[in-house]
This record gives structure tokens, sequence and C-alpha cells, in this order.
């Protein structure tokens, strides 16, 4: 305090509430270095669960750092990085996707042989880029952290080295990824054009004070195209059934759950902070396609996997719903939506991939059939996962949907709200064939059925006390994410009180 | 003890008893007959407990008794409400009283996964009863939605040869149909703020909720399409008979007794209670489905030759009464409606009771098959012969009270569709007659069936409750109706103005 002489010095250099802001990041990038440091020295077989319990404790400090970071909010990093709510909600949810998918992994890795300490240094990088996503409010950090992100998966996806299908998703995923990554830069470079910022809070600021120019519709445009495309919403999804058919199971539950409640946070900064009304009809055709399309392909599948592909498809569909709604309401039920969504499809993904065996052969619907019978516990589990995703009351899934359609009503739309309600009836016949396999059909051919080991038995019950818990007393999450949400909104636009009371009665 | 000091807990104690039995069988060894003993222990105390509401219940009162309303969840604002009126009074005794019987009647017949299958049956015992007590929208719908999972696993699990088809069927007529009413329940919510009936009520009738008028129609749509699969109406009907035929004995009971009650109970509660301009409007043609759904559903009974299909389409006939009652707005039409829904859930249930004891021992329900066998059964013979004759609406047993006050005010309001539905107790008669007939009268033709054991003691116990009941109902309908009757009366009161507006300037 007494030094006088070097200010501007000291400002140029980060203070420590800097780091304290990124510390989640700092702590996931160091436990994977030790994880990729570490590899080489331990053996080549018992290494491997050491290398996944450093994974695990890495993600567990992360979410204790989280809680550090939760004690600053703030702006970071000449505002580049913002911790508020909203990105604390984001950092322990996709952090605690990560450990439950680590969890989920050690089987996996073993029963299909797969060895690679830098398989769970990519899930915590991968995870650097994703809470980064969440925190960042400068686009050209969220550029870099997309690509830390992406990167990764595109790795994680092809590590089923031997076999062909998984090399074929990550060359997908790779090509048709950096070609939307493409697309989201090329949205940065002309938002900047149009304002002269790549900071979220001066492009507001800029685009409020005038009329808004043409470019910056365009530019929003793009980088909707680049982040659909990480969410997997129509028409930016053909690749997902291939990817999430090819990909390893556990990764797939990855895939599907934390880089997607990423981009949808990005997404939400950028449509509800920048402007609404731009994008309104892009998203509004954009999720009632995901919706129908993803609902009605996943009717006819018969691998569990690409099924599963379709369904998040249509997931990400009901979630986008929720950007049409006034900005506070639709924030927090997307992020109620994701957090709901990543407990019952990690679950899901975790049983399927504990079923598959040896090379993935066990993931074909008839392979389910009679699992009632084999493992009566795990068919249970999964069922509670199905009927959640089906949006089946006292699942989180039900009231997902449910603050989703009655955002949309709120701010009515009501054409919109009626196609997704219809689909979440039709959506129910292709999770319904699942558990009519496993209970209704007795097993035709001998599918080697062996008990969840411990770890796969914490994630599961992890996943499954989230999945209850958000169906049956909702109420903390859902007022975090709504406290949260008006923060976000109100601090941006101070001037539209109309839209951010949860509780208003009448909305004209 | 003052077993009064209950009062305010009774509901949820009645609602969630069996679910914690559930949870409690969840735990229990693989023994069968352990879990179907606690099974019937939870569903008869449950049963005992669901008779503090009869002996406590205020007659005169029109409004919600033993009420219990605390705040579940803050926003959106969704509360803990139930309570009960004449209305759901009834459908909730009649829920319990159903459960332990469908346990009795599951005793031999069920010996595959006997803990999966009582474990759902409880599970849809305390679903069953939600629907009926909440009196939040949310909570509502979220027992609506719950009704179904245990129901099509039932179905899927424990049916017969065509299970998963019909299991399949049922869910998705019933989920599509529900999620227009949750966009319904979701748009009252937007504009009011709440999910309490009673409030939402309130506003509708004060007139107090900006753009209703215009959206009345659709809201009123949208409830009534999930109902009306429910119930089913006329032509919303086609998953019934699949999934009554494919179903577990207990199932068809439970889904004939209760769940298509269901669909009427919401009809009067919502449709009438929320929206009574939309019902008068809309009355003319739901009665005219009503009408064929009577006829129709009696033409096709009689032309089965399933002995569960001929009686799962008699329940599309007899609904179709409930809801030519409902829709007649007088206060004999709605008392009938009333009336049917519980005798037909008795009748029904220990015909499907019945049907389902014959079919234990020849795995078939073809009428063909049998003949007879009066015979071999004697007293099989004679408590089928009275269910019969209680559900074709013999007086002095309970058929006939419903059946008669529906018509009655239906004639008051349109005496057309009165006469026509009038016919429907005419084809009963001769369809269930005729099946009676060609069953048990005569000389036994097919051998097989002269080694046929007659009730044992659990079917006795299982069957013959539902005898008594229906024998009381008929000689003493005022022990039910003096409740009904003044819920009917002030569920009526909005029709008295709206008529009143009509007919005014």
């Amino acid at each position: 305090m007494t030094i006088q002489a070097l200010p501007a010095l000291l400002q140029a250099l980060p203070q420590d509430a800097d780091y304290t802001r990124i510390l989640p990041e700092i702590v996931l990038s160091l436990f994977g270095m030790a994880v990729m440091l570490l590899e080489p020295l331990l053996d080549e077989e018992k290494g491997q669960k050491i290398l996944g319990l450093l994974a695990l404790v890495g993600a567990l400090f992360a979410l204790a750092a989280t809680w550090c970071m939760a004690q600053s909010p703030g702006l970071a990093f000449w505002s580049m990085v913002q911790v508020d709510g909203f990105s604390i909600f984001f950092h322990v949810l996709i952090i605690a996707i990560a450990a439950v998918v680590i969890l989920s992994s050690y089987e996996y890795m073993a029963v299909q042989r797969i060895r690679g300490g830098e398989y769970y240094a990519l899930i915590l990088f991968g995870t650097v880029g994703m809470t980064l996503m969440s925190s960042a409010v400068e686009l050209v950090l969220i550029f870099i952290a997309l690509e830390i992100s992406s990167i990764s998966s595109y790795v994680l996806a092809g590590f089923r080295r031997n076999s062909a299908s998984s090399t074929e998703s990550s060359l997908k995923y790779f090509l048709l990824g950096s070609f939307a990554t493409a697309f989201f830069l090329y949205g940065v470079a002309l938002m900047f054009g149009a304002t002269g910022a790549t900071n979220i809070g001066q492009i507001s600021h800029v685009l409020q004070s005038g009329p808004i120019p043409l470019l910056a519709y365009v530019a929003v445009a793009f980088m909707f195209v680049g982040l659909g495309f990480k969410v997997a919403a129509a028409p930016f999804h053909i690749w997902t059934p291939d990817v999430y058919e090819g990909a390893p199971a556990p990764i797939v539950g990855f895939m599907s759950t934390a880089p997607k409640a990423a981009a949808f946070a990005v997404l939400l900064r950028i449509v509800f902070v920048i402007d609404v009304h731009a994008l309104f009809w892009i998203i509004w055709v954009s999720a009632a396609l995901s919706m129908t399309l993803g609902n009605i392909c996943a009717l006819v599948q018969d691998n569990v996997k690409r099924l599963l592909a379709y369904s998040s498809i249509a997931h990400a569909g009901y979630l986008l719903v929720a950007f049409g709604a006034a900005p506070a309401l639709g924030t927090s039920a997307a992020m109620f939506y994701a957090a709901s969504y990543a407990a019952m499809n990690l679950g899901a993904f975790a049983i399927v991939s504990h079923f598959a065996n040896v090379g993935e052969r066990y993931v074909s619907l008839e392979d389910y059939e009679g699992l009632s019978r084999s493992s009566p516990l795990l068919a249970a589990t999964l069922t509670v996962f199905l009927l959640s995703l089906i949006g089946i009351p006292m699942t989180g899934g039900f009231f997902a949907k449910f603050y989703v359609f009655s955002a949309a009503i709120k701010a009515n739309l009501i054409g919109l709200t009626i196609i997704g309600v219809l689909n979440s009836g039709i959506g129910a016949y292709y999770y319904l064939r699942i558990i009519v396999m496993m209970y209704m059909r007795e097993a035709r051919k001998p599918v080697p059925a062996t008990p969840p080991p411990f770890a796969l038995r914490i994630a599961l019950a992890a996943c499954m006390a989230a999945t209850l818990y958000l169906g049956l007393s909702p109420n903390l999450v859902l007022e975090y994410s709504q406290d949260s949400a008006q923060q976000l909104v109100q601090k941006n636009r101070p001037e539209s009180p109309a839209t951010t009371s949860a509780a208003l009665p009448h909305r004209e | 003890m003052n077993t009064d000091s209950l009062s305010p807990i009774i509901l949820t104690l009645v609602t969630f008893v069996p679910l914690a039995g559930a949870m409690l069988l969840l735990l229990l060894p693989r023994r069968a007959r352990d879990i179907r003993v606690f099974a019937l222990v939870v569903s008869l105390l449950t049963f005992v407990l669901s008779l503090h509401l009869p002996v406590y219940f205020r007659q005169p009162s029109a409004g919600f008794q033993f009420e219990i309303n605390k705040p579940w969840i803050s926003a959106p604002n969704i509360h803990y409400h139930m309570g009960i009126d004449g209305i759901s009074l009834w459908l909730v005794v009649l829920t319990t009283f159903l459960t332990p019987l469908c346990v009795l009647i599951s005793w031999h017949s069920v010996e595959e996964r006997v803990k999966e299958f009582f474990i759902l049956l409880l599970l849809l015992e305390t679903a069953l009863i939600g629907v009926f007590t909440s009196l939040d929208l949310f909570l509502f719908y979220f027992f609506w939605e719950a009704t179904l999972v245990p129901m099509a696993l039932l179905i899927g699990i424990f049916g017969h040869e065509q299970k998963v088809y019909a299991a399949v069927k049922f869910f998705m007529y019933t989920m599509i149909a529900s999620v227009f009413m949750l966009a319904a329940i979701l748009w009252l919510y937007a504009h009011t703020g709440t999910f309490d009936f009673v409030a939402i009520r309130d506003l509708i009738t004060s007139g107090a909720i900006p753009k209703f008028p215009t959206a009345a129609k659709w809201l009123f749509l949208g409830f009534f399409l999930a109902f009306a699969v429910k119930v089913p109406l006329f032509p919303f009907h086609t998953w019934l008979p699949d999934a009554h035929v494919e179903a577990p004995t207990a199932g068809s009971v439970l889904l004939a007794a209760v769940l298509l009650k269901m669909g009427t109970y919401g009809l009067l509660r919502f449709n009438l209670g929320l929206f009574p301009e939309q019902s008068r409007q809309n009355a003319w043609w739901i009665m005219v489905l009503a009408v064929i759904g009577i006829i129709y559903g009696a033409l096709v009974a009689m032309v089965q030759p399933n002995m569960k299909k001929l009686i799962a389409y008699s329940s599309v006939s007899h609904l179709g009464f409930v809801v030519l009652g409902i829709f007649s707005f007088t206060q004999a039409g709605l008392n009938g409606a009333m009336f049917v829904m519980l005798a037909h859930g008795i009748s029904t249930g220990a015909l499907f009771m019945l049907a389902g004891i014959l079919h234990e021992r020849r795995h078939t329900y073809e009428i063909s098959e049998f003949g007879g066998l009066a015979s071999p059964m004697p007293v099989y013979a004679a408590s089928y012969l009275f269910i019969v004759l209680a559900s074709i609406g013999l007086p002095l047993l309970n058929g006939f009270i419903g059946e008669f006050l529906v018509l009655s005010g239906a004639f008051q309001a349109r005496p057309v569709y009165a006469i026509l539905g009038a016919t429907g107790v005419i084809w009963s008669a001769i369809y269930l007659l005729w099946m009676y007939q060609r069953v048990f009268f005569g000389k036994v033709t097919n051998a097989v069936n002269n080694s046929l054991t007659d009730l044992s003691e659990v079917e006795k116990w299982a069957v013959w409750p539902c005898a008594v009941a229906a024998l009381v109902m008929g000689v003493a309908p005022i022990l039910w109706l003096s409740a009904i009757d003044s819920a009917v009366h002030s569920a009526l009161t909005p029709f008295v103005h709206v008529a009143s507006r009509m007919v005014g300037p």
C-alpha cells in the first residue's frame, strides 16, 4: 500500500485475486500435468488405477478450489474472466461431471484394455477448457477455452485405437468440429468489426447505446453456428450419432454433458447479455428442429449409444426452448436443465459403458433383453435414469422440462411449448423401448453380466442421488440458479426490469 | 385416544403409507409368502386409515376438508396442498378398499417376481390416492404422471401374450394426451402465479386473469384431451381393451375401477370447476361422444368372444354414463355420475377378479371354452351372477342407483340423449346375461371344465367384500350420496350463474 512509485507496474501485473478467480483451472492443469509426468514412471498395468485416482483427487481439489474461487467474485485478468454465481454453478457442474466420468472409466479402461495416462490427463485438460468457457467474458478467451476443450475431446473420442469406428468418430469430430469453431472465430471477428470490442460487457454496452448494426446480427448468428455444433443442436447435429457410436462410452457420457453445458453457458452469456431478438427466430427454428429430428430419429435406433445420441440432440432442443424465454427465467431454467440432464445422462452412459464389455460388443438394444433378471439392481437404476430422461415425476428430468416449458409459456411461446411437450410425449417411446427390453423380454442370447465395481457404484450412486434430489427437492439448486441468473442479467442490462423478476405473476 | 387429532395429517398418511410399504418391501428378502402378507398388511392399514375420512367428514360442508397446505418449492410457487371434498372422498376410499383385494386376488396368480409385483402395486396405490387428494395443479400432474409407470410395468411384466404392445400403447396414449394438460397448467401458472386449484378457480370466477377469455377454449381442450383419453371416451378408447386383456388381474381391477375414474374425476373437478362456461359450450358434442360410447361400447361388448375384452368394452359403455351425467349439469346427473363411478369400480373390479380366477384355472378367457360351469363351481357361479346383476343395474344393487340418477339428470337437460343413453341399460343386460348363460348354464361342454375347483378361501375374501359393498350401496345409497350431494351442489353453483348470464342480456 505504501509503495507509490510502481502503481502502473503493479496494475499491469495480475493480482492475487486474479489467480484465485481461476484457481480451479490452475488446479486441474497441475493435476493433469502430474498425471502425464507420473505415467512413464509407473508400472503400465497397475499404474492405471493410481493415475485414475490422481485425476479423481485433482477433480475433487478443483471442487474445493471452486469454493475458494466463489469467495472472491468479480472480474479477473483485465476483465477477461468473471466469477459470478453463473460461472460458479457451471464450474461445479462441469468438474462434478469430470469426477463421475473418471470414476466410471476405471473399470471400462481395464475391460477394454486401454492404457494411457493421457486419457485421464485429457479429461482434466478438457475440463479446464470447459470451466474456463463458463467464466470467460472475453470472446477471444472463450475461443481459446473452446479449443482447449474441443481438442481434448477429439483425442478422447478416438481412444479405442484398435476400433475403426472410434478412429472414424475422432476424425469426423475433428474435421467438423474445427469447421464449426472456425465459424465461431469468424463470428468473433465480425463482432469486433461491428462494435470494436471483444469483451461481452463492452459489446453489450456498445450495442445498447445505439442502433444495432447488421454486422452484429451476422456475427451472433455465426457464433450460434459454432456453439450450435458443440451442443448438437439441429441442423448442426449430423456428426452426433456417428461420433457417439464410435467414441468410448464413458467419453460419450462426458461429451454429451460437460462440453454441452459449457457451450450452453457461453451461449447464455452471448444471447442474453448481448442481444436476444437478433437470434430469436434462429433459436426457435433450431429448438423445434432439434426436438423433432432428435426424437423421430431416435425412435428407430437399435444401438443404445446411437439412441442416446439422438436423445441428446432432442434434449439440446428442449434446452434451447429456454433461450426463447425471458432472460432471467430462461437462464435459470437452462441452468437447471443442464444440471439434471448431466446427472441422468451420465448415469445412463455409466451403465451403458459397464455393459458394453470388451470391444463394446454389447451395445445393441437386444443385448438389454432380460437384464432385469441377470442384474436387477442395475436394471432398476438404468430405469430411473431413463424415466428421468422421459420426464416422469420424482426425477430431475421432470422438473427440468417443467421449468423450461413454464419459462417458455411465461414468455408466450405457446407454439414452441406445444411442439416441446408433444415431443416429450413421443420421446417417451424410445426410452420405454429400453425399459421394455430389460423388464418384459427374456434374454435370447447370453450377455455376460458382471456386478459393477466399487468405483462405478459410487459414480452411479452420485448420479442417482443427484437425479432424485433434483426431482424431489429442487429448491436449493433452483434458487441458486435463479439468483445467479438474475445477477447475470441485471448487471448487464440494468434497464430491463420487467423481464427479470422470476416470480412476476403477470407478464404482458 | 382421540383419533380426530389425526385429521390434519390423515391425507398425507393415507397417500404415503403404501409408498413407505413399497420402500420397506424393497428391503425384505425374496420370500414370496412374507412379501404377500406384508403387502396385505400395508394395504389393509391404508384402508383402515382411510376410513378416518368418512368418519370425520363434516357432512353439510361443501368445501375441502382435512386440508394440508405447505410450501414445497418456492419458485415456481408449488405447494403441497391436499384436501378432499365429497367428490374425492369416496374415490380415495374406493382405491384403498380395492387394493387389499387386489393383493388377495394376486395371492396365487403371481408366482414370479412377487416382490416387484407388490412394490409396483403399492406405488400405484400411492399415485392413485395422490391424484384424488391433490389440490395443487402441479401436485396433481405429478401424481397423474406417476400412475403411468407402475401401471405400464404391471401390464408389461406380468401381463399375457401381447403384454409389451399393450403396455407401450397404454403408456404412449396417456403420456401424449397428458402433455397437453401440462401445457394448459403451465399457461394458468404463467398468468396467475399459482398452481393452487382453489386460488385459480377464484381468480377465474372473478375474471381477474388477463387474456383468459381467448385462451379458455384451448385450456379447456388441453385438460379435456388428457381426461378423455383416460376415461376413455369414444374415440380415444382403443388402448383400453388391449391394456385390459393383457394386464394381470390386479392390474385390470385397478385400471377399470380407479384409473379410469381419474379421467372422469378430472373432468368433474377441473373442466367443470375451472371452465364452467366452456363446459357448457362444449357439452353438446361431449354428450354425443358419451352416448356413442354407451351404445358402441355395449354393441362391441356383445360380440366379444373373449370374456375380459367383453368386460373391458362394458367399461367404455359404463363410463359413457358417467360423462353423460357430468355434462348434464344437473344435480341428479352429477350425483348419478359420481355414484356410477363408485358402483362401476366395485362391480367391474369384481368382474375382472372373477374373470381372472377362471383364467388362473384354464389360462384362457375365451367364452367358447366354457359352458355349464355352474355345476363344477357353484359358489363361483353364484358370486358371478350376483356381480353381473349388480353391473346390469338390478334395483337394490349398486348399478341401478347411479344409472337411474344419470338418466334422470340427463333427461332434464337433453331428453334425446337420455333416451338414447337409456338403451345402454338394456344392452348391458343383454351382453352380460348372454355371456353368463354361455359360460355357466347348461351341461358342461368341455370335459376339462369338470375338474375345475370352486372358489378358494383367499378368492372368497377377495370377491365377497365387493359383493357386500354392491348390496349395501344398492340398499343404502344415502350413505354415499349425502357427502356427494353437497359437493356436487357447490360444483354446480357456477353453472347457475353461467346459465343466467347466457339467458340474460
